[in-house]
């Protein structure tokens, strides 16, 4: 029988944390939403080349989770862990370049939106788009702290929508084996773009899973941050302690469209208004801070405006950056050889257009 | 000094590179205490721990997105397909996030993933397929599939050390039918070259693993029978491709035939056509043919194998054809 973690245990007031990091918590929530709706800002200036992903309404799962993790541990985000790469380290200046698809965004301009990483110094890895994808990674990212025998522990996202994937189930299985000191967390956010939870899975609640995995599991509010923190918090600590993978379902709402084109015609009426008004993370958050640890008007007055200068300085500094150089593209598939071959009919030519080559009259010539 | 065989000196390669270095670490299925189910790893078990012979699941994605996630962290796992043909069972996770990790994120992945391969042996459908294709066509991965023993010890310890993702196919038919005595020390063959099997100056064969034998003898055949001097040429690293070797073996002997046991439509013989078209179209005396694999599963009953695989007979009727044009 799996070990399950009490979810409704009594928390010491606002979690056992320093005020600091209380304030913390609050500014890395903040900035994650203030962030979005700046790219939201520049997406509608056709100036984020691809499409936007939000995580309004989540954003606690993000930032309470990776708040339980130290720096030499390795996170893996997923698409709505804006907030938990902000955690770990990533800047605002380098979410935006990567949106705009700069020459010295994280990826030079390879990757899209979130997708990056650094697993030299702050420890994230860069995910891709196949759902369920990381789960096997970090099953091997965190076998190698047991191997090496490093105090390290790894945390992984999926959403509701992963679990039903097979790399979901066969690297938790391993990991569970292997008792790799990984947390993974399932973000139950009701929809897997527009597929509610109960056309994903048929069992009532995601952590159950972990009992067929014979690992921990539990569930909790993924909107209360502090409670996500504890979770997480807990099933680190047995990580580290070597008692192996602690599957966490944390349950909250995706506000938002899969992504910023999405209109969320499959959505009941009156759904979203209501997690909005009635369970906003924030919001939630803001009462406990103010109710508890009396946090006043000025300070919350002072952190937003240092959250708002700090996105003006990054959108700055994100506009003033150079796209990449053509030629980059065929740099570095390989460590050996370091550049791809350019290919015959492009031999000494800088770039593949002279200008932006998409005339309007694509697809309506007619001879 | 002792004969050792094309598995066997497998195993050394594996033996020897754990040996120098600790991040080396082998998993897969049943590669533990079995010892593989060819006993390619038998042995690792007892010298190195089950820290570093790890037995796994049944989930061909699960280790090799987890051999990745080491490899980020450092480590130089080295993974088993019990055989070959359930490679494609981690084709996701290998074309789309191993593939992809050095160029997308900058996360090195120095991996192996190696196994069992090909026909010839009445495996059927499921045991004896040779995918080596279907990856070819992703940026970001390296394909050997060598012919020999010493080429598989070679190739298999520089895959090890090589910075990025590389599939390695054995052959199994090869596995205990080839031997041969084995350079001494440490012996490291280079990635992305090719080997010269046998010298000839009327026609090139270019072919490489189990079909390189079938090569060599159809090129003694034909030396015999009609006095044709026929040169052969094992590629070993089929990504990246020795481009120099082959456009040397034509403007050599102006005439080609390429065989290869995996099948023909959308094969490595197309590949390698058109190379040649790029390389050394004017040298060309005879168009380029192909033998290879007739386009069906394969089989298991012996008289069919043996008719959709490409059989020695096929390349001496073959090659007569070309030099004859």
């Amino acid at each position: 029988m799996a070990a399950t973690i009490a979810t409704a245990s009594p928390r010491s007031p606002a979690g056992g944390l320093p005020r600091d990091q209380l304030i913390e918590l609050y500014y890395w929530m903040r900035l994650t939403r203030s962030l979005e709706e700046r790219l939201v800002n520049l997406y509608r200036q056709t100036k984020v080349v691809g499409g936007l992903f939000r995580s309004l309404g989540q954003e606690a799962c993000a930032v309470g989770s990776a708040y339980a993790l130290r720096r030499e541990d390795v996170l893996s985000p997923l698409i709505r862990n804006l907030g938990s790469m902000l955690v770990k380290g990533a800047s605002p200046v380098e979410v935006i370049r990567q949106y705009m698809a700069k020459g010295d965004s994280p990826t030079r301009g390879r990757e899209l939106n979130i997708h990056f990483g650094d697993v030299v110094d702050r420890n994230f890895v860069g995910q891709i788009s196949h759902l369920g994808d990381m789960v096997p990674v970090m099953a091997g990212v965190t076998l190698s702290f047991k191997m090496r025998k490093q105090a390290r522990v790894g945390l992984v996202y999926v959403g509701d929508g992963a679990t039903s994937t097979g790399a979901f189930h066969e690297g938790i299985n391993l990991a569970a084996v292997q008792r790799c000191p990984l947390v993974v967390i399932v973000e139950n956010n009701r929809y897997a773009y527009s597929t509610p939870t109960e056309q994903q899975c048929a069992a009532e609640r995601l952590a159950d899973k972990a009992a067929g995995y014979g690992i921990a599991g539990a569930r909790a509010d993924g909107n209360d941050v502090l409670e996500v923190y504890r979770v997480t918090r807990e099933a680190v600590d047995r990580a580290r302690r070597g008692e192996g993978v602690t599957l966490l379902e944390l349950m909250t709402y995706r506000r938002k469209g899969h992504a910023e084109h999405d209109n969320q015609s499959y959505v009941p009426s009156g759904e979203i208004e209501r997690w909005a008004s009635e369970n906003d993370p924030l919001d939630r958050y803001l009462k406990t801070l103010t109710e508890t640890e009396g946090v006043g008007p000025d300070e919350l007055v002072a952190l937003d405006a240092r959250v708002t200068a700090e996105i003006d300085r990054a959108t700055d500094e994100a506009e003033a950056s150079p796209p990449p150089e053509a030629l980059d593209a065929l740099e570095g598939v390989y460590a050996d050889p370091e550049r791809m071959p350019v290919l015959w009919y492009r031999e000494g030519v800088r770039s593949a257009v002279d200008r932006h080559e998409r005339p309007s009259s694509w697809g309506t010539h007619d001879g | 000094m002792a004969e050792v065989t094309y598995l066997e000196a497998i195993r050394q390669a594996l033996f020897e590179e754990m040996e120098r270095d600790p991040d080396v670490f082998c998993l897969g299925e049943d590669i533990g205490k079995y010892g593989g189910a060819f006993k390619v790893t038998d042995g690792l078990l007892d010298r190195f721990g089950a820290a570093r012979v790890i037995d796994t699941p049944i989930s061909e994605t699960g280790f090799v997105g987890a051999a990745a996630g080491a490899a980020h962290m450092g480590m130089r796992p080295v993974c088993e397909m019990q055989f070959i043909d359930f490679l494609s069972c981690a084709y996701s996770i290998l074309t789309n996030y191993v593939a992809t990790a050095r160029y997308r994120a900058f996360l090195p992945c120095p991996m192996v993933v190696r196994g069992p391969s090909g026909g010839y042996v009445r495996g059927g459908p499921f045991h004896s397929q040779n995918p080596e294709a279907a990856f070819l066509h992703t940026p970001g991965l390296k394909i050997v599939y060598p012919a020999t023993a010493a080429d598989a010890k070679g190739l298999l310890k520089a895959a090890i050390r090589d910075e990025d993702c590389v599939l390695f196919f054995e052959h199994k038919y090869l596995y205990r039918r080839i031997k041969q005595e084995l350079p001494q020390g440490d012996h490291v063959v280079p990635l992305g070259k090719a080997r010269l099997a046998r010298e000839g100056k009327d026609l090139s064969i270019i072919t490489y693993a189990a079909t390189v034998w079938k090569a060599l003898e159809a090129a003694e055949q034909l030396e015999r029978e009609d006095g044709l001097s026929v040169e052969v040429l094992d590629l070993r690293s089929l990504l990246p491709m020795d481009d120099d070797a082959i456009a040397a073996t034509v403007k050599k002997t102006n005439r080609v035939l390429i065989v290869h046991e995996d099948t023909v439509t959308g094969g490595i013989a197309g590949e390698i056509t058109a190379r040649i078209q790029d390389l050394a179209f004017e040298w060309l005396d005879a168009p380029v043919k192909r033998v290879a694999a007739h386009d069906v599963p394969l089989p298991y009953a012996p008289q069919l194998e043996d008719f959709v695989l490409p059989q020695t007979t096929d390349i001496v009727r073959a090659a007569r054809w070309v030099a004859a044009y």
